[in-house]
């Protein structure tokens, strides 16, 4: 392939219309451990895949508050995560100073966009390599957005990214009908489920692997806790996605 | 009809060239006012307990007589305030932007003593402009037990067991002293429950309220402690 002519730098297009840099930073994000969101008409909740580099080491941590009513999970590089974070954390603030009310969802978003795409239009500059899902509540309602390294953001009812998402996609795009009305519980056993389709087969779902983040109209952002996680996961082999119910 | 002081002058320069030169200064514009009110604190092991009264008023006006004083910063502090009550809103937000900051940076809330440095230093930033207010810090310490830190207004800060600020300060401060240290008291019984030293608070109020003008309506109790925030109201005079 000649793409090593065009992917030097941002500033160069292929002759197909692509800047490859860009698209390999997309790839820095298929890379990064599995995180996946969905919503209902009251609750957002996030579910990801926590890696741990070795033995030895801790499990790193993918999802983080931006604000009471919002909150990121993130899948590839960590570093220019924490970029973003601190960005988004330091715009809700200001935001919450001058206004007294929280930062709408949508307007964050695409302020992230903004920069992002900044990156990929300069000779000196990387893009981010990192993809965001970001939940979040305001007068508008709940959503769920993805941000991308090339700048564009879509907003979604339930969405995957990262390592062998397609797997969990797959399973939300069978059951993504019932999630507007299900309650809490059902909302978080179903991204449980969906994380369990894309994890590898010696591999198994259990409280420090697992990170889960709700997030509420009357609920703010928190982290369930090792033994809330503990009793998810052993509800899990029970749960019947269709009737959404745990079967005897 | 209203005449200004100074136009008052113009004649008696013309009339008495001894006194051209006296000029009044009370038509100048201040950016200062003293919206007035009472707040206390006094801290006991295991709790903190801080009231203010909820009088906002302006000179002889009352401007609202539901304004709360006090203002929770973080699960184990709260701040008091009297003086000027834009000041102290102001003060309020910066303080709540800031300690969110400090909890995203560090991972954990604020401790009382930190938050009480905090304060000193935002308070001294502005030394030649003041915020024109008169703190009270009341939290607990890393021990769960009551702290009381008392400000001026450029943030000279001291750790004490009570405090008051406010227009009732003198009245209330003396019957604290009495009461809660046994000063000047022939019968040294001091306090030690929880309930004796509510029913203390109440009277205080209640007492600053009949001499002062400047506090009354409502005052508004809370009492912190580990395992959370209690909030009482009780009705003041409304005269």
């Amino acid at each position: 392939m000649l793409k090593h002519l065009y992917d030097t730098d941002c500033v160069t297009w292929s002759p197909q219309g692509k800047l490859f840099q860009v698209e390999y930073a997309m790839e820095a994000v298929k890379q990064g451990s599995i995180c996946l969101g969905l919503k209902s008409n009251d609750f957002v909740v996030l579910c990801s895949l926590k890696r741990q580099p070795s033995e030895l080491a801790g499990y790193q941590e993918k999802q983080f508050k931006i604000d009471d009513h919002m909150a990121i999970a993130i899948a590839g590089l960590t570093a220019d995560a924490r970029v973003l974070c601190k960005y988004m954390r330091t715009e809700c603030l200001e935001y919450k100073y001058t206004y007294e009310s929280h930062h709408p969802v949508g307007r964050l978003v695409f302020k992230v966009a903004e920069k992002s795409q900044h990156k990929t239009q300069s000779g000196a500059k990387r893009p981010y390599g990192v993809g965001l899902l970001v939940a979040g509540i305001d007068p508008n309602g709940v959503h769920l957005f993805e941000t991308c390294p090339s700048g564009n953001y879509y907003e979604y009812k339930c969405q995957a990214i990262g390592s062998r998402s397609q797997a969990a996609r797959t399973y939300f795009e069978s059951w993504f009908h019932l999630f507007e009305k299900s309650t809490l519980e059902q909302l978080i056993l179903h991204g449980l489920s969906a994380l369990k389709k894309a994890i590898m087969e010696d591999e198994e779902l259990n409280e420090k692997n697992v990170e889960v983040g709700i997030l509420g109209k009357n609920q703010k952002f928190i982290h369930l806790n090792a033994q809330e996680l503990k009793d998810y996961i052993v509800k899990l082999e029970t749960f019947n996605a269709n009737t959404q119910i745990q079967q005897e | 009809m209203y005449i200004p002081v100074n136009d008052m002058l113009k004649h008696f320069k013309q009339d008495a060239p001894a006194m051209a030169n006296i000029t009044h200064k009370s038509d100048q514009w201040s950016p200062y006012h003293d919206n007035s009110g009472t707040v206390l604190a006094v801290g006991i092991p295991g709790a903190v307990i801080v009231a203010g009264d909820t009088r906002l008023s302006n000179g002889y006006n009352i401007l609202s007589r539901d304004a709360t004083k006090l203002s929770q910063l973080t699960d184990k502090c709260v701040l008091a305030t009297a003086g000027q009550y834009a000041d102290f809103i102001a003060l309020r937000k910066f303080l709540q932007q800031r300690l969110q900051l400090y909890e995203f940076q560090n991972e954990v809330q604020a401790s009382t003593e930190t938050v009480a440095h905090l304060l000193s230093r935002e308070l001294y930033s502005r030394r030649f402009f003041p915020y024109y207010t008169f703190n009270l810090l009341a939290g607990l310490d890393e021990n769960n037990h009551g702290v009381v830190y008392g400000y001026d207004a450029i943030g000279s800060y001291d750790q004490m067991t009570y405090g008051v600020q406010g227009s009732g300060q003198e009245l209330v401060v003396a019957v604290l002293d009495n009461q809660l240290k046994g000063y000047n008291k022939i019968n040294k019984t001091i306090p030690q429950t929880r309930e004796e030293i509510l029913d203390i608070i109440l009277d205080c109020f209640s007492c600053a309220a009949e001499r002062d003008i400047h506090t009354g309506d409502n005052v508004e109790i809370l009492i912190i402690t580990a395992a959370g925030t209690e909030r009482i109201v009780k009705p003041l005079r409304k005269d």
